[in-house]
């Protein structure tokens, strides 16, 4: 296959970037999205070139590193995949390929496809985690869990942290990828203690990196590759109205909180 | 130089406990006064980053990828053992212990591996209080499953996705700690070389992979959690990123390398289909509880197969060779890696391999679907056959899965002792990084364990005894030793970005990896790997003369880091090699063909090589030294390895 990329160039998160056009020759149906830009970038650098910067790393769709804005798409056109995951065999020849990174203004582009992603770690380290300590716990059996909870928190838990749904949505909103997480906690025993103050905490981080809000759109839960549902983001919603009206008293300044 | 492992004397089951009594305690007001640096944020890393910051340790934590929860600790599939016995059915903490070192081939230390399994029990306790989500039974107990070297059920999981769930739990309690000020976390920064002052461990270097400032970091101690080198393969199911630098530069700096040529080629991934290929991708040992793994009976039916002249579904039950089944009845598919890795390269060897190369056999879910139906087996696998789909474009629902070996895990590491410190004092190892645990040959659902064991449980005991013996005086960053190591940072960065030759460094790597594959792979003799020594050595002055990096050392520079990572995998390759030629026996994942028994499986020399094999760096184009670390078993008696 050959193929005209079209791809967004810019050396750093100071400098104005621009797209540049490529050829892409002898791809093979068979390679990776990824592979395939290993390939434009060995005749770049053969060329002397500076190769296209992008994020990659397990290149199984697990690590959450790669993104990509693909002809108008996070993770391209094929439905809940990463973009490492993305085969050749998904295009025909001769066709154009735009690629652009994550637009939003909480991921700033670092150079060319990578963009910064650190609001996310933020957002996490606010209050996404059970406040125990290495040992002093419990048998993991003392408590049984209802196979249907733990298969569901097990399901919100799969979110990969890769951005997609903030990239997919207008408002660049974070609710999916917050709400997974709070999901996660909010539905396993071990959860309870901290749900309240944790619910508020995340989405006071989440305000405060600068993601838009929710419209119910839904374009995040179509772009995610690992299928996250809008249910999530209904049980952030319910908790967060709970934890406002009923029990925000419990719960310290130092944790976010504050409207 | 005598390599003392410092394990504890006494009966096994004592050992660990009496060990953690009589190790020095730092006071809790005094642990603020002492950094810990931690390299990696991986299982082994983020656990003990968390665990030390909990204890009040002031930890610095690095990473090279954007966030510490995207290391390839999350790319784990199948499972994590503990000798729980919650199945009822004859697991112990011995028999865990048992299975772990015959699983090794008898290259492990026996206290080291008993520690390992008496831990794992507190682990999944630990795991459950985070908030991981395991698989769970209908009546809310947690649900196991069986892996390859074991007959009890004894493997957590959480679908084929337990390596991502117990990271994830790791970077919870590591967040944690950010939020506490009490970790300072450095995401995309590579670590390019230790500080050691009078022979201790007392910082490292780092270059900032966005802006490629390259700076100094001082600590107590330095703690290596940086996974291990497959990468050296080119091909293995590592992430792009997984790199020997850090280790290596550690090794250069004086810690020993131990068992390098110990590596894991794990029986089910997807077959190779073209050199542009960048990575493999691992089918899980999971899928062996229910896939059967067969090749065709004879060479004409193999034949159509591979000319697509005739379909799986087609081949009928006699012209089938379940092959797993036949040699080894009572383990069955469930064999140990190397053993089902080899076995598969025999039917491929014999022309019985099957797909377009005809490098690959089957592993066939037909009957399990008919047994359990499809539904369950997706529910059990699902993301594993979707993912399988996604890169072939085959059903494996439909027809069976073409599977075949490729480099999983490296079992050498650093060399550490009980305490999981290398022989530089001050500088630790853990994880997959370390060489400890696994022998010859690790189990499958034995590295997460491994990892978290080391971080959660092992280094917070072990490190505060030797911070309380050098005491909590600032480290001074003004010694000079830190402004030189610096400065030979920033000088070889120079030296690689002037290479401006006609070779790119992918193509490099490339030629490594053909040349371990084919003579440091599956399959070892003394002939080629006396050539492949001479191959290496050849391509490494290449690389330093017409190598190929572009751009400069002030930006997000991925040409440069590459470079840098494949010059000490050019490295360490040599010593792989040197390391198999040394070591004249068979041992589990170390197949010397000279050394087999009459049915074909590896055959040990205890009296030679019941040894511990540490590699010593004496410079540049030196020789390196060989160190023993004698093994061994006062409790286990060292048998031929059986799974029939």
């Amino acid at each position: 296959m050959n193929l005209t990329l079209k791809v967004w160039r810019q050396k750093d998160a100071k400098s104005t970037g621009k797209m540049v056009t490529y050829r892409a020759e002898n791809i093979s149906p068979d390679m990776s999205f990824l592979e395939m830009l290993d390939v434009v970038n060995e005749s770049l650098t053969l060329k002397g070139d500076e190769p296209i910067h992008f994020d990659h790393d397990c290149r199984e769709g697990i690590c959450g590193m790669c993104s990509l804005y693909i002809n108008g798409r996070p993770h391209g056109p094929k439905k809940a995949i990463t973009t490492c995951q993305l085969h050749m065999r998904s295009f025909h020849d001769g066709e154009t390929i735009t690629i652009e990174p994550w637009r939003a203004g909480p991921f700033p582009v670092i150079k060319d496809l990578i963009v910064d992603r650190s609001s996310f770690d933020r957002i996490q380290q606010a209050g996404g985690f059970v406040s125990v300590n290495t040992g002093g716990v419990p048998d993991a059996n003392i408590i049984p869990i209802p196979k249907v909870i733990a298969d569901e928190a097990f399901n919100s838990a799969t979110c990969i942290g890769c951005g997609a749904c903030v990239a997919a949505c207008k408002n660049a909103s974070a609710m999916l990828f917050v709400s997974a997480k709070v999901s996660q906690l909010g539905m396993l025993p071990q959860g309870q203690p901290e749900r309240w103050s944790r619910v508020q905490a995340m989405v006071a981080q989440m305000d405060a990196e600068g993601f838009g809000n929710c419209t119910n759109t839904g374009a995040c839960e179509a772009e995610c590759p690992k299928e996250i549902t809008l249910t999530n983001i209904s049980r952030m919603n319910n908790d967060f109205f709970s934890a406002k009206l009923f029990r925000e008293e419990g719960v310290h300044e130092n944790s976010g909180g504050g409207e | 130089m005598s390599l003392d492992a410092k394990i504890p004397q006494g009966p096994l089951a004592e050992k660990w406990s009496k060990h953690k009594f009589n190790l020095k305690l730092v006071n809790p007001a005094n642990k603020r006064k002492y950094d810990v640096i931690v390299v990696g944020t991986g299982l082994a890393g983020a656990s003990a980053a968390a665990s030390l910051a909990e204890l009040g340790y002031n930890v610095k934590a690095f990473c090279f990828q954007d966030s510490p929860r995207r290391a390839h600790s999350i790319a784990a599939q199948g499972g994590i053992n503990a000798a729980k016995n919650y199945q009822n059915d004859g697991d112990s903490v011995y028999r865990l212990f048992y299975d772990t070192i015959k699983g090794g081939d008898y290259r492990a230390r026996e206290g080291n591996v008993y520690r390992l399994a008496e831990v794992s029990v507190n682990i999944i306790d630990q795991c459950v209080a985070q908030g991981v989500p395991f698989a769970r039974e209908y009546g809310g107990l947690l649900d196991n499953r069986s892996f390859g070297g074991s007959q009890v059920s004894r493997t957590f999981y959480a679908r084929g996705q337990t390596g991502q769930q117990l990271l994830l739990g790791a970077y919870s309690a590591l967040n944690r700690q950010i939020h506490k000020g009490t970790v300072k976390m450095y995401t995309r920064t590579e670590m390019l070389d230790v500080v050691t002052v009078d022979g201790q461990a007392k910082g490292i270097i780092t270059r900032n992979l966005t802006t490629g400032e390259i700076d100094t970091h001082t600590g107590h101690a330095v703690l290596l959690c940086t996974g291990g080198y497959g990468n050296v393969f080119y091909l293995s199911t590592n992430a792009i990123g997984s790199n020997v630098t850090a280790a290596w530069r550690a090794h250069k700096r004086g810690a020993f390398f131990a068992n390098p040529c110990y590596t894991q080629i794990h029986p089910t991934c997807i077959p190779v289909t073209g050199d542009h290929q960048s990575k493999l991708t691992l089918m899980s040992e999971s899928l062996r509880n229910d896939g059967r793994v067969w090749a065709p009976k004879t060479v004409e039916v193999a034949e159509k197969l591979r000319k697509k002249e005739i379909t799986a579904d087609q081949v009928k039950e006699d012209e089938r060779d379940y092959f797993l089944e036949r040699k080894y009845p009572s383990f069955g598919n469930l064999v140990p890696r190397d053993v089902a890795s080899r076995n598969a390269k025999e039917m491929v060897d014999e022309g019985r391999g099957v797909g377009g190369s005809g490098f690959a056999v089957f592993l066939d879910f037909a009957d399990a679907i008919k047994r359990l139906g499809q539904e369950a087996v997706a529910a059990k696998y699902g993301n594993l056959f979707d993912m399988y789909y996604q890169i072939t474009d085959e059903d494996p629902y439909k027809q069976p899965m073409r599977i075949y070996p490729a480099v999983h895990y490296t079992m050498g590491g650093l060399w550490v002792d009980y305490n999981l410190s290398t022989n530089v004092p001050g500088l630790y190892a853990l994880g997959e990084c370390n060489f400890s645990d696994h022998g010859a040959n690790r189990l499958g659902a034995s590295a997460l364990m491994q990892g978290l064991a080391d971080g959660y449980f092992v280094i917070p005991y072990t490190l505060g005894d030797y911070l309380a013996t050098i005491g909590p005086k600032p480290v001074d960053a003004n010694n000079p030793a830190f402004a030189k190591t610096k400065q030979e940072v920033a000088e070889r960065i120079n030296r690689l970005l002037a290479l401006k030759g006609t070779k790119t460094v992918n193509e490099y790597h490339r030629d490594l990896g053909h040349i371990m594959w084919e003579y440091c792979g599956m399959a070892r003799t003394e002939e080629g790997l006396t050539k492949a020594k001479g191959l290496i050595s050849a391509l490494r002055a290449d690389f330093w003369k017409n190598a190929l990096v572009v751009g400069t050392n002030e930006e997000v520079n991925a040409s440069l880091e590459k470079a840098g990572r494949v010059a000490d995998f050019l490295e360490l390759g040599e010593l792989m090699v040197d390391d198999a030629l040394m070591r004249r026996e068979s041992c589990g994942g170390h197949f010397r063909l000279e050394s087999q028994t009459e049915e074909g499986e590896a055959l040990r020399d205890d009296d030679h090589f019941a040894f511990v094999g540490a590699w010593e760096y004496k410079g540049d184009n030196q020789p390196e030294v060989l160190n023993k670390e004698d093994l061994n078993f006062e409790f286990v008696h060292l048998t031929q390895r059986s799974y029939k």
